[in-house]
């Protein structure tokens, strides 16, 4: 697929280049004949679906992974990086996802332990106030990691890189725990960064991120290079189709109707955390209307697994009248009593909690259908009738089988993603729940389901939607709220809303007062 | 280098495989520790697994031999399936041998067809209550059921040897620890073969073993419980947010498999013993262990895997008194039959590929 590739500014040496890069696992082509090449002071962006190949590459740059075929070149000479610390060595410096922190220690102590062995805590507390001053990262040597938010860790893991002296610079998915405002200033610094020579690779499928950022991107799809563009001149509808090769369909919301019934309500639901990981839920109140989607906004950790057990009924509290549904209580009911109720839940994790990935679609068909009628007679299973369900499924939900009734492993996320949602659409509860229904799908699957839940209201049902993707919240919501260490804000329009607003109640900001009120009276949009 | 990847499909002809080369394996493995032992590797094969099936009242007594273990291994089955790991079916068996011995002890003048079932409902209570102190500690105080089920075996044990040397020891006994014959009521007899007559000691109890193994495997794969059961085991959180209840689970699997270790228990004495005595049991609760994952917990397999392990049995005691081989062979085949299964298993969800390390080949043209 080189062909493709613009020579952007082909007269100067690319300061990183890799030719034709292969690496399977198994029988799974994770990175198919990719080259790649970014230029000193470059930000460039590596554009991709979730699967697209995106971290193996990177890996690769960065030495976790040894390529099956293909070469890596550095200032034009050919190299090998065996490993991290060659890597390093040579210049190049990766922030992971996930930072490797300890919590306990402070930020001097912790970049200590990745620093060659020798250089005291005061020196080292010196050289990085001095970098912090330079980037205008506000880092503080002696603070302890677990008082920092996620936003001051990730500066934390940006100077460590940055004392090693680094010459091109990888961030894989540096947003995705982020808030707005955050990560502005995140874009300052890297652009700093470029500013002074330093080549930064930016991972992302955050479209809108990539263009106010990069000035060049490099897009994988299906493990493909499918070709290098100028971000600038692109809009986010052309960047998607390159990234997925086909038409994006646009979904939007329906207005829902002024005043419809509250189909389903939480009043000032209170649980005490169950350990020192989780989240305590404080006065969690919801009401969601008939033909309204409820969406539910905050970064990864704020509670929603602690929310979505609660609304399912996997976790039981003892406070009783504080989950109602048509005015009914449901507090003290597990999820299939709630189920036969009118409700259906979409939990996040497709693997192991919405489905069994080793049992058959039809048996993953009666996970949640089996204290409704139709496919359990007295105890005994009826078989055709199980997979009768699952095709059904499968028919009106697109989902692409590879044989008539495979193991639910057998199928690709966006496809499992499908049915675990058409497995509850197709019912028509009255209210729909659900958690991050589009995360590490494909754009076609994301548009697909969006637009089921979009009919799924305008037939009268009320859907509250947890989601961690403010472009989805803001998409098809018609009241947003947000989640954050456990409290819900009070829901507004989505339509008064912005994101500047919701970014700073995601960081944890109380909303003004008197906006707050407002929103309570003119409660749908 | 070796690299593993899973695979993605498992096809039917290599589960069906797995345990047909895991016994060759064994086989093979058998014939070299004969031959280091001294013996001929092919003369003590024959006498180990030949031998011992070679007249049809043989072919009767290997059925009463794997009789207690089908019966233990269905019901330990749901145990593991479900995820829970009840290694004491050994001491389940002696406290359902306990229970209707009680019953067959207390009402010896009762007419069979009351006396039977009350012994075969005793057995199962038995069973479930000493199963039941494991199952009811872990879900309360999350308590780990290996070591607990594990430890109540050797209580069970020396209780039911406190039991016939004590209190229920017949004082007609001359003081050998045993109780009172049952009455003819409580005993299981012998299936009369038409034409042939009695086919070695095959009785009612393994007819009655095949039938529970058959009903096992209809429970398993084809009811509501089962469901719960095997997702329960393979996903739990799928299985709370299905609405199914882990405590339950985990109470419902432990019962039905100290209720099966219960019942084998009484067919064993009622069918063999005809009285209590401090050994009612040889292990049968941990052998049907081995039986259960032979026979890739699946309980028509146990059928199969169960007249295996008996045949391994049978033929140390064979080799034992014809060859004058020690009986702890037999151990050692129960052990490296089991190995070479859980190796196989390996070796059936994994794609196994030998590798040179990478060698990067400099792309030919820049």
């Amino acid at each position: 697929m080189s062909q493709t590739l613009n020579e952007g500014r082909s007269s100067t040496k690319p300061l990183f280049e890799a030719v034709g890069v292969t690496k399977s696992f198994g029988d799974f082509i994770a990175n198919d004949d990719v080259s790649f090449r970014i230029h000193a002071g470059e930000i460039h962006a590596l554009l991709g679906e979730n699967g697209a190949g995106k971290s193996t590459f990177v890996k690769i740059a960065y030495g976790l992974l040894q390529p099956d075929a293909g070469q890596l070149f550095w200032n034009g000479e050919p190299i090998s990086i065996p490993g991290p610390q060659q890597a390093r060595q040579r210049g190049i410096g990766m922030v992971f996802q996930h930072f490797s922190l300890f919590d306990a220690l402070t930020v001097a102590e912790n970049i200590q332990l990745a620093m060659p062995p020798g250089e005291t805590i005061a020196s080292l507390s010196d050289r990085i106030a001095s970098i912090s001053k330079e980037y205008g990262i506000e880092v503080d040597p002696a603070a302890r990691i677990h008082n920092l938010s996620v936003g001051q860790q990730q500066r934390v893991e940006i100077v460590r890189c940055l004392l090693q002296d680094p010459k091109l610079l990888i961030m894989d998915e540096p947003t995705s725990v982020l808030t707005p405002q955050e990560t502005e200033q995140l874009f300052e610094v890297l652009r700093r960064f470029a500013k002074n020579g330093l080549a930064v690779l930016f991972i992302s499928h955050k479209l809108d991120e990539i263009r106010a950022l990069t000035s060049r991107a490099t897009v994988l799809r299906r493990g493909q290079n499918v070709g290098s563009v100028n971000t600038k001149g692109q809009s986010n509808r052309q960047l998607a189709e390159l990234m997925i090769g086909t038409k994006v369909k646009d979904v939007a919301r329906q207005k829902a109707p002024a005043k419809s019934k509250i189909l389903f309500a939480v009043t000032k639901l209170n649980r005490p955390k169950q350990n020192a990981f989780s989240v305590t839920l404080r006065d969690i109140t919801i009401e969601a209307r008939a033909g309204e989607i409820f969406g539910i906004a905050g970064i990864a950790g704020n509670g929603q697994d602690e929310l979505m057990a609660a609304l399912t009924g996997e976790w039981l509290g003892n406070q009783s009248g504080v989950i109602t549904l048509d005015g009914g209580d449901i507090s003290s009911q597990g999820p299939a009593e709630r189920r036969l109720a009118g409700m259906g839940f979409i939990p996040e994790e497709r693997n192991g909690h919405a489905a069994v990935p080793s049992m058959s679609l039809a048996d993953n068909a009666l996970l949640t259908n089996h204290s409704l009628a139709g496919v359990v007679r007295g105890g005994v299973l009826d078989l055709a009738g199980m997979r009768a369900k699952a095709a059904a499924i499968a028919a009106a939900f697109d989902v692409r089988l590879p044989e008539p009734n495979p193991l639910a492993s057998s199928l690709s996320g966006g496809n499992l993603q499908k049915f675990v949602v058409g497995r509850e659409i197709i019912k028509v509860p009255r209210v729909l729940i659900v958690s991050q229904p589009t995360w590490g799908v494909d754009i076609g699957a994301a548009v697909f389901i969006r637009a089921a839940m979009l009919d799924l209201v305008a037939k009268g049902s009320a859907v509250v939607m947890i989601s961690q993707d403010l472009e989805e919240i803001f998409a098809i919501s018609h009241r947003i709220a947000v989640l954050h260490d456990g409290v819900l804000s009070t829901a507004e329009s989505a339509t008064k809303l912005t994101a500047e607003k919701v970014g700073l109640l995601m960081g944890g900001s109380d909303a003004p007062k008197d906006a707050a009120q407002g929103a309570v009276q003119g409660a749908s949009a | 280098m070796i690299s593993m990847t899973p695979r993605k499909h498992i096809p039917l002809s290599l589960t069906l495989l797995t345990p047909a080369v895991a016994i060759v394996l064994t086989l093979a493995v058998g014939a070299g520790i004969f031959g280091l032992l001294g013996f001929s590797p092919l003369g003590s094969l024959y006498t180990f697994f030949v031998a011992p099936i070679s007249r049809p009242d043989q072919i009767g007594d290997l059925f009463v031999k794997a009789c207690p273990l089908i019966i233990t291994a269905t019901g330990l089955v749901f145990c593991f399936r479900a995820n829970v790991w009840n290694i004491g079916a050994e001491g389940q068996l002696v406290f359902g041998a306990i229970f209707s011995g009680w019953v067959a002890l207390s009402f010896p003048d009762w007419p069979a067809i009351i006396l039977m079932p009350a012994m075969v409902l005793a057995s199962i209570i038995g069973g479930i209550c000493w199963a039941m102190i494991p199952a009811l500690l872990k879900v309360r105080f999350n308590t780990n059921e290996i070591l607990v089920s594990l430890m109540l075996t050797y209580v069970a044990a020396l209780f039911i040897d406190w039991l016939v040397r004590g209190p229920w020891r017949d004082p007609m006994s001359f003081g050998f620890p045993l109780t009172k014959m049952y009455s003819d009521a409580g005993l299981i007899h012998r299936i009369d073969v038409p034409f042939v007559g009695s086919l070695g000691q095959l009785h009612w109890g393994v007819v009655g073993a095949l039938l529970l193994a058959i009903a096992g495997s209809f429970v398993l794969s084809r009811t509501i419980l089962g469901f719960q059961i095997k997702v329960m085991g393979d996903a739990p959180r799928a299985g709370r947010f299905a609405g199914f209840k882990p405590h339950l689970v985990t109470i419902g699997v432990m019962a039905i498999a100290g209720g099966a270790a219960g019942l084998a228990g009484m067919v064993e004495v009622s069918a063999s013993m005809g009285q209590l005595q401090p050994n009612v049991s040889f292990g049968y609760g941990f052998t049907a262990i081995i039986v259960a994952f032979l026979a890739r917990l699946n309980p028509i397999g146990v059928i199969f895997a169960g007249l295996i392990v008996a045949l391994a049995e049978l033929g140390g005691d064979y080799a034992q008194i014809a060859l004058g081989m020690p009986k702890v062979v037999t151990g050692v085949f129960k052990g490296i039959l089991l190995f070479m299964l859980l190796a196989g298993e390996t070796f059936n969800r994994y794609h196994i590929t030998w590798r040179r390390p990478a060698v990067l080949p400099v792309s030919k043209e820049r």
